[in-house]
């Protein structure tokens, strides 16, 4: 039975890096992963610029643990301000990473407000229980091949984030 | 990497000449043909941007691990001088600041220790707190880390953790100067408040290995090593707080380089002159981190040694070397016969002082400083020495360096069937994370023996001794 449900977690990792450029991390959202040498990248996509942020959060902490075993139980809210979309993204990843690290947290949802220069964040997600499955733990959202553009009517977020 | 773009100075030394217009200062990359080839073009790309960064000193370097990494190429090297705008960057040294090595030599032969590997490999994972989410037992107030962050190992050893004896053989002597804990965010010492004395994810390890082979015995008895002797080499670095002052940095120095002038190819290089405010900011955080890292490791140590202790009670464990691979040190170089303070990047890249480095503990400054290659937990490692002749500003390479992404890794390995595979091989692995296991297989690593071969040909460091491994907690 054991061995079942671990060859069922692996299976659904595998599946959400099966070496393709672009592919589904979680169902029904629109995070994903493209290649790199060391590290993992990750995109973020959406109808909007705050929903692409979503996602991008949801691709971050999918290399982490899967993210449908995580309840959203408690709610965190950051607020920063930054002008400059790209460091925008670098600097919520890492503010949400920051935290989750402070208390011992993991994230699955999350919702991105914006005024102007002024971002208005809430990440839900519970504490770490020994049941949930440990993935790679992630240090940090890098400026490398980072990117935040609108194409056509899609946002894309995409960073390597060093794991 | 395509070769057709590089010009062959020696069997094992390459340059990028510069194109037509292209300001930039040399490239040198160092390795056999093989790994060149291995190597993605983006560590071309990568190296050459580096070389474009203000006050660079001789040439940016890879070494023969080298893998594309984020700013710098994982096995880059760069030495800038302050008093010619030479800069500091963050992306030069990454996230984990100070990630490194300790290598600790055992009493204890592969005969003696073989038949209690399994219980031996359950206390390990039990004693060392290992993988993503995963706390320690000490728990700091915000006085007592800044006394890490002052103190490094120095402190771990006053707490109780490990000996005095330690500490002659931890770089730098297990503390550095300059480290400023006011220059430290209250979120980056957060996020350390529960991580002191953990290995943390990814490619970090605590692992028990054999000497195998002996490739120079003069050396190895000088290091304390004979065939069959049982090693554990300890792979982390400066956990959370190191993690969030390269975060916090990061857009400090990317948004100091906009404002200076400084041009950056990819933003990730962000840096700013030594002399800058900025500057002298980050560096007075990297060295605290650097101390934590050394005190993170020194505590990893006190954890082993109690481990071994009490499966092995005739067990005593000396620390061979513990060397750092991601830091930014103030160093001076002989630079066409004049002596220069330089600041060199090594980021994956090992210091590897040759013999008579006034640095050096006694006991290792007549052969030259040890030097780990760590490899993948399926093959083995390498002990080296450093080389009085050394080209790259004293420095090595690091480990086996990546051949694949992590990507095309999960996609071709499971890790419960690496675990099993591993096992009938005589290796045991602990781990929370199957994932980080095919993640970090050992098919998706360079091979270790070439890496080895080329920094002894490029006259980088020598080997020593070859390592098997035989029980490994994977981060």
């Amino acid at each position: 039975m054991e061995k079942q449900r671990g060859n069922s977690g692996e299976a659904a990792w595998v599946r959400l890096s099966d070496g393709s450029k672009d592919n589904l991390c979680v169902p029904g959202q629109t995070s994903s992963y493209f290649e790199h040498d060391a590290d993992i990248g990750i995109i973020g996509r959406g109808d909007t610029l705050e929903q692409a942020f979503e996602t991008a959060a949801q691709a971050v902490f999918g290399i982490v643990t899967p993210l449908d075993k995580v309840q959203p139980q408690t709610s965190v809210k950051i607020e920063f301000e930054e002008s400059d979309h790209e460091l925008a993204l670098v600097t919520w990843l890492n503010l949400l990473l920051g935290k989750a690290r402070e208390l011992g947290m993991v994230f699955s949802r999350f919702h991105v407000q914006r005024r102007e220069n002024l971002w208005s964040t809430e990440a839900l997600g519970e504490k770490w229980r020994e049941v949930m499955e440990r993935g790679v733990e992630v240090k940090g959202a890098t400026l490398t091949m980072l990117s935040v553009k609108q194409t056509g009517a899609m946002w894309e977020a995409r960073c390597i984030v060093d794991v | 990497m395509n070769l057709e773009r590089l010009r062959q100075l020696q069997p094992c030394l390459w340059t990028l000449p510069r194109t037509l217009g292209e300001e930039r200062g040399e490239v040198l990359l160092y390795g056999s043909a093989p790994l060149l080839v291995s190597m993605d073009d983006k560590v071309l790309e990568q190296i050459a941007n580096v070389a474009s960064l203000p006050g660079l000193v001789g040439a940016a370097m890879t070494m023969p691990d080298a893998h594309w990494g984020y700013g710098f190429p994982i096995g880059g090297i760069a030495a800038f001088d302050a008093e010619q705008g030479g800069v500091i960057s963050a992306g030069g040294v990454g996230f984990d600041i100070s990630c490194g090595i300790r290598c600790l030599r055992s009493n204890l032969d592969l005969e003696d220790a073989v038949e209690y590997f399994p219980q031996l490999g359950n206390a390990l994972f039990r004693a060392i707190p290992a993988g993503v989410g995963e706390e320690g037992e000490i728990k700091l107030n915000p006085e007592q880390l800044d006394q890490v962050m002052h103190g490094g190992a120095h402190w771990a050893v006053q707490q109780g953790y490990g000996t005095a004896a330690d500490l002659d053989y931890v770089e730098e002597q297990g503390r550095v100067a300059g480290a400023i804990p006011d220059n430290v965010s209250e979120l980056a010492k957060k996020r350390q408040r529960g991580e002191m004395g953990t290995l943390g994810s990814g490619n970090h390890y605590l692992e028990v290995q054999v000497v195998d082979r002996i490739f120079d015995p003069a050396v190895a008895l000088a290091f304390g090593l004979h065939e069959g002797q049982i090693l554990i080499s300890i792979h982390c670095g400066s956990r959370g707080l190191g993690h969030q002052i390269g975060t916090d940095y990061l857009v400090l120095l990317a948004k100091a380089a906009s404002r200076l002038g400084i041009h950056l190819p990819d933003r990730e290089l962000a840096c700013a002159p030594v002399n800058s405010p900025e500057g002298q900011q980050y560096m007075g955080a990297m060295n605290a981190a650097i101390n934590c890292a050394l005190a993170n490791r020194q505590i990893l140590t006190h954890l082993a040694r109690s481990v071994f202790t009490e499966v092995y009670p005739q067990a005593e464990l000396e620390t061979l070397f513990d060397v750092s691979h991601n830091t930014c040190k103030a160093e001076t170089h002989q630079i066409d016969g004049e002596s220069r303070l330089l600041y060199v990047h090594r980021k994956g890249a090992t210091r590897a002082f040759g013999p008579g480095h006034p640095m050096l503990p006694e006991r290792y400054r007549q052969v030259g400083q040890p030097v780990v290659i760590g490899g993948s937990m399926g093959t083995g490692s390498y002990i080296l020495v450093g080389d009085s002749e050394n080209p790259a500003f004293a420095s090595s390479s690091h480990g086996a360096g990546r051949a694949m992404s992590r990507h095309q890794a999960l996609a071709r390995w499971k890790g419960r069937a690496l675990v099993d595979e591993l096992a009938q091989q005589g290796i045991l692995i602990h781990t929370r994370s199957m994932r980080g296991v095919a993640e970090e297989a050992p098919g998706a690593y360079k091979d270790v023996d070439l890496v080895a071969e080329a920094t002894e040909e490029a006259g980088l460091a020598r080997r020593v001794a070859f390592l098997r491994p035989k029980v490994c907690v994977k981060g």
